[in-house]
Parts: C-alpha cells; sequence; structure tokens
C-alpha cells in the first residue's frame, strides 16, 4: 500500500519544481516592456545643465549609438550604478546622455561634482514632460538608441556590469539592420 | 559606529541561533541533559543580540544617519520622527530583521512559557525555533544586510515611499507579521513531537493556546491591512485578491482549521497526524508567502524590490524547512493510533467537514495565487486571475462552512444524536431567516440571490452560538473563558458575513466630474463640490478639496480629499476622506485635473463595510479570551487526561 502520508512532501516537491521555474523567468518577467522599442526616440530640447542658458538638443544625437540615462540627485539607486556609469563612459563604446529628471540644478551639480560626471551633457527636464515623453516609469532607466534614432533597449533600474555585458554591448557590435 | 555594532550583533546573533538549533536539537537526540539545558541561554543570548541590531537601526533612522543605504534609500531630514521609526520596516531588509525580532519575541515567549513543559520537549520545540531563526539571519546577512554603508554618503535620504507615510504603516506589518511569525512556534510544537515520535492529548493542550494567539494577531494585522488599502489607496476597496493578501490569508485559513482539529485532539485525542500536517502547512503558507512577497515571482502591490538571488535563498530555506517537516511527517505519522471512533453526525465530523472547507477554501486561494506562476512554467503564457476566480471558488466553501456551523455547534463529542437540539436549531433558523430577509427586503428592499442567503447564514451562526452560552447562564452552569471565547469570536464571523453580504450587494460608487459649485447625488445622498484650494505639509504639498454632503437638505459633513505630490520622491498620492454616516461610509476621493477648476471625483457609498473590520477585531478578542481559559494554565504536565472526564465544550 502507498503510504498516504507521503502525498504532502509528493505535492511539496511540485510546488518547488514550479516555484524554481518561476525563478528563472523572473527577471525578464520583471522587465515592463518598452512600447518604444522599435520605435524612433522621442525628441527634445532642454537646457543644458552646465549652462542652463544653453539649449541641448536630440537633434544632435543622430549617427552614432547613445545611452539615454534618467536620473537625478534624490534618487538613490542612482547613486548605486554611479560607479557603472563612470565605467561605460571610460570605456568608451557608446556616447552616454543624462537625463535630469525632475531635480534641482544646484544640487544635480554637486551630486555631479562629488561623484564625478560621466555624462556628455546633461538635459535637464525639472518639469518631468520628456520623461513622460519616453514612458519613464522610476529612476533610473537607461535607453539604448542606435544611429538611425531608433530605441532598441530599455533597461529599467539600475544598470548593472550583467546588463551591460549581455545586453548592451552585443546590440552594440551588432550589424545595423538594413532599412530600419 | 552603531550600524556596524548592529551588524555585529547581528552576526553573534547568527551564532547564537546556530547554538540555539544544535542544542535543542542534538542534545534530546544524543542524551546530553547540559546540551539541551544550553538551548536557554543561546534563546536568550540571541534575543539579546537581535534587539541590539534593531535599536542601532532604529538609531540611525532617528539620528538621519545617511551613510547607511538602508536610511538613505528610506528616509529623509523632512521625515517626521513617528515614520522614520516605522521606516525601519518599510522595505524589504528592515522587513526582515522585523520579522527576525518578532521570531526572537516568540522565541523568548516559548521558553518562560513553556517553562513547565517536559524538558526535553521544550528543548526540541527551541531547537526547531532556532533553525528557522537561523536561516532568517543568514538569509539577512547575506543579501539584505540593513547596515551596510554608502561611500561617500549621501546628502539627504530618498524619502520613505509616500504611500507607507500614514499611521496604518505602525501598525500593520508589526501586527501581521507577528502572527505570520507565531505559527512557527506551532510549526516547532509539531516538529518537536515528531522528533520525539510521541504525540499525545496534552500535546494538543499546550500547542493551542499558541496557535490561537498567532491566529488572532493574524486576524488583526490582515484587517488592519484591509482598512489602510480601503482609506488608503484611493479606489474605496478593502480586498483585493492580491497576491500577497493571499499569502496572508492561505495560513489564515490553514491556522483557522488546525484551531479547530487541535480542539477534536485535545478533548478527543482524534485527528493526530491530521493536526500535525496543519500545524506544518500554516507555518509552510507563511514561509512561502515570504518567498512569493520578496523573489519577486508575482507582481503585488506589496513588492519589495525584486532580486532573483533572494529568491533562490529562500526557495533553499523553504526546501529545508517544510522539506525536512513534511518528511519527518511521512515517516512518523503513520505511527499515530487514534484511540477511538465517533458516529457521523457527532461534534467530530462537523469539525471534519469544518477542516475539509477550510483547506478547501486555503486550496482554491493557493491554486488562483499561482495560477500566473504555473501557467508561466508550462509556457501557456501570462494568466491573471482575479475576484472573478476567487469570489464564488471562495463562496462555494465558506457557505457550506456556515451551515455546518450553525448545526454543529449543537452537536455533542462522540455521538451523533441531535436529539433535543433539533428544536433550537429550527428555531434558530426561522428567526435568522425572517430576521435576514427583513434586513435586506425592509431596508434596502432589493438585493442580489445571494444577499438574503449571506444575511440568514451570518445571524443563523450568531444565534446558534449564543444558544449555548445561555443556556448554561440560565441553568446557573459555570462559563468557562474557552467558551466564552469560542462563542466570541463565531459572533465575530456572523457579523462579518453579514457586512460582507451588505457591503457587496448594496454599495453605490459614481466617478463624476465636477466644476466648484456643482452637485451630484450617489445612493439617496446629495454632494456638492467647493472646488480645490492649495494645501502643504512638512514633506508635501498639494490640493485639497472641499465637498458638502447633505441628505434631504440636512447637512451630513464637510469632506476634504486631498492629492498631494511628496516633494522629494515626486509621488503623487491620493488621500481620501471618509464619514461615517447611518451605518456607511461615503467616501470621496480626487481624481484628476481636468483642467478650468473642474476635478474627476470619486464617490463611494459602502453600506456596514466599517463592520468588517470590527468583525475581525471581535474574532481576535474571542481568541484572546480563549487563550486566557484556566486550563491552559493549570496542570501542563499533567497526565493525559481521559477525554470523558472532559465535559466542557472548547
Amino acid at each position: 500500500m502507498i503510504n498516504r502520508f507521503l502525498i504532502p512532501v509528493v505535492a511539496f516537491v511540485l510546488l518547488v519544481v514550479v516555484l524554481a521555474i518561476g525563478i528563472k523567468h523572473s527577471p525578464e518577467k520583471g522587465i515592463i516592456a518598452s512600447p518604444l522599442i522599435g520605435k524612433p526616440a522621442p525628441q527634445f530640447s532642454l537646457p543644458s545643465l552646465a549652462d542652463p542658458t544653453h539649449a541641448v538638443s536630440s537633434a544632435a544625437l543622430r549617427g552614432r549609438w547613445y545611452l539615454l540615462n534618467v536620473w537625478g540627485s534624490w534618487c538613490g539607486t542612482c547613486r548605486d550604478e554611479h560607479q557603472m556609469l563612470l565605467d561605460v563612459r571610460r570605456s568608451g563604446r557608446v556616447r552616454l546622455i543624462g537625463l535630469d529628471w525632475r531635480d534641482d540644478d544646484s544640487q544635480a551639480r554637486g551630486y555631479l561634482q562629488q561623484l564625478g560626471d560621466p555624462y556628455e551633457f546633461v538635459a535637464t527636464d525639472h518639469d518631468g514632460r520628456t520623461a513622460i515623453d519616453w514612458g519613464v516609469y522610476a529612476a533610473p532607466e537607461s535607453f539604448l538608441v542606435n544611429p538611425q534614432g531608433i530605441v532598441v533597449y530599455k533597461c529599467m533600474g539600475e544598470l548593472t556590469p550583467d546588463i551591460w555585458e549581455k545586453q548592451i554591448l552585443p546590440r552594440l557590435s551588432q550589424p545595423q539592420a538594413a532599412g530600419s | 559606529m552603531l550600524p556596524e555594532l548592529g551588524h555585529f550583533a547581528l552576526i553573534l546573533a547568527l551564532l547564537l541561533a546556530g547554538l540555539q538549533a544544535f542544542f535543542g536539537i542534538a542534545g534530546p537526540m544524543f542524551g546530553r541533559e547540559r546540551w539541551s539545558a544550553a538551548v536557554i541561554p543561546a534563546v536568550a543570548g540571541q534575543f539579546v543580540m537581535v534587539a541590539t541590531a534593531v535599536g542601532c537601526l532604529v538609531a540611525s533612522f532617528v539620528g538621519d544617519d545617511f551613510s547607511v543605504k538602508y536610511v538613505a534609500e528610506n528616509s529623509n531630514s523632512a521625515l517626521p520622527v513617528f515614520y522614520r521609526v516605522a521606516a525601519l520596516w518599510g522595505a524589504h531588509e528592515g522587513s526582515l530583521l522585523l520579522w527576525i525580532m518578532l521570531l526572537a519575541l516568540w522565541t523568548v515567549a516559548v521558553a518562560v512559557f513553556g517553562s513547565r513543559l517536559p524538558r526535553l520537549f521544550a528543548a526540541r520545540v527551541l531547537g526547531v525555533l532556532g533553525v528557522i531563526s537561523f536561516g532568517f539571519l543568514l538569509f539577512t546577512l547575506a543579501t539584505s544586510n540593513p547596515f551596510l554603508r554608502l561611500d561617500p554618503p549621501a546628502g539627504d535620504g530618498a524619502d520613505l515611499n509616500p504611500i507607507l507615510q500614514d499611521p496604518g504603516l505602525a501598525g500593520h506589518p508589526p501586527v501581521l507579521y507577528t502572527g505570520y511569525v507565531g505559527f512557527a512556534v506551532a510549526f516547532a510544537f509539531a516538529c518537536g513531537a515528531m522528533l520525539e515520535g510521541r504525540m499525545d492529548q496534552n500535546w494538543a493542550r499546550w500547542t493551542r493556546p499558541w496557535v490561537t494567539a498567532a491566529w488572532a494577531f493574524l486576524t488583526c494585522g490582515i484587517a488592519m491591512g484591509s482598512f489602510w488599502a480601503y482609506y488608503e489607496l484611493g479606489w474605496g476597496g478593502f480586498w483585493f485578491w492580491d497576491p500577497v493578501e493571499c499569502a496572508s490569508f492561505m495560513p489564515w485559513l490553514v491556522g483557522t482549521a488546525l484551531i479547530h482539529s487541535l480542539a477534536v485532539t485535545d478533548k478527543r485525542g482524534l485527528f493526530k497526524s491530521w493536526t500535525l500536517l496543519l500545524s506544518v502547512l500554516a507555518f509552510s503558507l507563511s514561509l512561502l508567502g515570504t518567498f512569493l512577497v520578496r523573489s519577486g515571482v508575482l507582481v503585488s502591490v506589496h513588492s519589495f524590490a525584486a532580486d532573483p538571488s533572494r529568491g533562490v535563498f529562500i526557495l533553499s530555506f523553504l526546501i529545508v524547512m517544510i522539506g525536512g517537516a513534511l518528511s519527518l511527517y511521512a515517516r512518523r505519522a503513520p505511527l499515530l493510533k487514534s484511540p477511538a471512533g465517533f458516529e457521523l453526525g457527532a461534534r467530530e465530523s462537523f469539525l471534519l467537514f469544518n477542516n475539509v472547507l477550510l483547506v478547501m477554501a486555503a486550496g482554491t486561494v493557493f491554486a488562483g495565487t499561482l495560477a500566473p506562476l504555473i501557467s508561466g512554467a508550462l509556457g501557456l503564457g501570462t494568466v491573471s486571475v482575479g475576484p472573478p476566480f476567487f469570489n464564488p471558488t471562495f463562496m462555494l466553501s465558506m457557505l457550506p462552512l456556515l451551515a455546518l456551523l450553525s448545526i454543529g455547534i449543537h452537536a455533542s463529542w462522540k455521538r451523533g444524536r441531535l436529539g433535543t437540539q433539533r428544536r433550537t436549531l429550527l428555531y434558530t433558523f426561522v428567526a435568522a431567516a425572517v430576521l435576514g430577509c427583513g434586513l435586506v427586503y425592509g431596508i434596502y428592499s432589493h438585493g442580489h440571490l445571494l444577499t438574503p442567503v449571506g444575511a440568514t447564514l451570518g445571524l443563523w451562526v450568531i444565534l446558534s452560538s449564543l444558544v449555548d452560552p445561555v443556556d448554561r447562564v440560565r441553568r446557573r452552569l459555570s462559563l468557562p473563558r474557552a467558551v466564552i471565547g469560542m462563542t466570541v469570536a463565531h459572533i465575530g464571523l456572523g457579523i462579518a458575513v453579514i457586512a460582507l453580504t451588505t457591503v457587496q450587494s448594496f454599495t453605490s460608487e459614481r466617478d463624476v466630474a465636477m466644476a466648484p459649485g456643482a452637485s451630484t447625488s450617489v445612493g439617496g445622498y446629495q454632494f456638492r463640490f467647493e472646488g480645490v484650494g492649495p494645501i502643504q505639509g512638512p514633506n508635501y504639498e498639494g490640493v485639497g478639496g472641499t465637498l458638502v454632503v447633505t441628505r434631504n437638505g440636512a447637512p451630513v459633513a464637510v469632506l476634504k480629499p486631498q492629492k498631494r505630490q511628496y516633494s522629494v520622491q515626486h509621488q503623487v498620492t491620493t488621500e481620501t476622506a471618509i464619514h461615517y454616516s447611518r451605518g456607511n461610509n461615503i467616501l470621496v476621493a480626487l481624481g484628476d485635473d481636468l483642467g478650468a477648476g473642474r476635478w474627476s471625483v470619486r464617490i463611494q457609498i459602502r453600506p456596514l463595510v466599517s463592520f468588517i473590520w470590527i468583525a475581525a477585531f471581535i474574532m481576535a478578542l474571542g481568541g484572546a479570551l480563549a487563550i486566557s481559559d484556566r486550563r491552559y494554565r493549570l496542570a501542563r504536565t499533567a497526565d493525559a487526561v481521559p477525554a470523558e472526564a472532559a465535559p466542557e465544550r472548547a
């Protein structure tokens, strides 16, 4: 006779299998796919953080790959990813553009002075309109845009060395799809 | 310095928990008296160390030490001190620390109140609790250390999530966790009995107060969370079948079943293996809930920062704890013998149905909660399971449960004939049906098919529960606290059923666009919108609206809902305004600014909704009364009392 007291343990083993598969799938599930992917990057023209009288615009970005990093001096996770951004800048593989989201200019400058400035330039989005255009959900977020101005990848949350190596570098080295 | 001290205390606590586990389990196993005795100092030491760690983190929060990463991420210099303390459990790392702290408190309570337990058994129980503490401390130190420093320190903190800046944060998590963690005691008692290979009616009597206490806390915790969601989240719901709500509700259902099966094991020596299994399951479901909340496998309003490595760790811990306990169960449970049978129609069989139905309800909640995971695992794509699944399936087991409760409460132990009780049964049912239908059609004059059924069942439960105590008082018999407690808890259940029925059937709700001066009418009340004005708080600004509520021209209330914009996190929160009137909760919330002074306004009238939460507290109060019964305090180590010698019902 089968020991009926074994049933709970067998059911538990099945549950563990489901949970294990759940964990394996969860990193992808956690990403909210951006509707922007495969579409042209939204245009912007905003005051520069370095010189607010001077405007910086997305028009100047065509022709080369760039990574738009949405950040703010008020954002804790941005602080965590800052070292990674400095490394990205040092690698020289991609232009790194900052979008300072709903921030105070002097605090943002202090933040970059203290931690180092990884950005080629920083656009200041005081009222958050540009962030809405880009569909920003929470800082930090990074958008990878190809030379044709098409968004090819969005990183929600901290940009980690793992994401850099597995998601961004392979895309940078891919030959450009014709016609896009 | 303080964060390092806290970190160090946590490491010492881990070592002491390891010693507690080793001495508690190995001592009795190898017959080493002194090892078993060493478990008590380990428990005390572990508690002191955990308390030190918590104290250090609280000090860092209150002292605005933004060099501590966890403080920098969850606090701000503008945050009121009250919330700086509560922010301790505002995110993943600190809430784990709270969990550990509460487990340490329960462990100390077992060590103190369990001093009259047989020594070896007490050592085993504390040893098993030590294993659980060890696992959680290791988890905290390895993946979720709240004492990590920032270099350089942050100038100011990123602030506590604005939704959490509410008195609800001070109460809901600690009370809920106390309940969650409390089931660890029942789990440890079950494992202790299985390790010992012996389980008798005394065991059930020792375990009962602990289970009831944990259950009462869990009941309060869930109700507080439901109330918080109702007024804070802005859309006026009180239960969403959110995965995390389900995660707390499953242990509650199984814990309720356990309370009833323990009663049978205590009184009659039956259902032994089943009771053991439920004791293991109640805590296993608490652990599973922890896994679901913190691994990020399910999407929920309660989501903590998801991290797959945490998921892997908790899953391994689940395998060790639950897998270990269930394997032990498979080996030891077949050896347990039940001394006697019972007739169909005896109280035992009603409690068996109670257990089957409660576990069935927990099973449907479990299935609904895990359905997205299972379909994902099988590659069937994303499914979302919501109220259309949960409401009917849950009612499927609850309606028979309520009817059987009203009947079974009159049944006597062992013998199956209802006899003279048959007339009482009929009278209470007719009275409940008349009152129930009168309530529905007299006051509200309409309703769904299930409205009179729900009202009748709720009233029947209340009337049936009162029969036995009233009878005892009339015959001048003693009325033990256990019976009072049971009656109060069942009355609470009846009230909850009536309140849920009226809320589900008679809620009126409207979302309207209102310009200043505009009026609208909902559920017999008139609302005039007076427009909005600016407001300013310590760490937020925003707008506050004013609505004047009248009923047939007579003033009822002036409601002032708000829309707040928190300055640090740039998050907007909706603060509802609620007024209690004639049994109804009138809730208004500001929606969107439609321009030119016009706003969308949500107006909702829920009849008797407050009684859902009041009923939960009544149930918990019943649990507290039952625990205070003398029989749990006397003769803890006395020999097993023959079942027939303990005739009182509980």
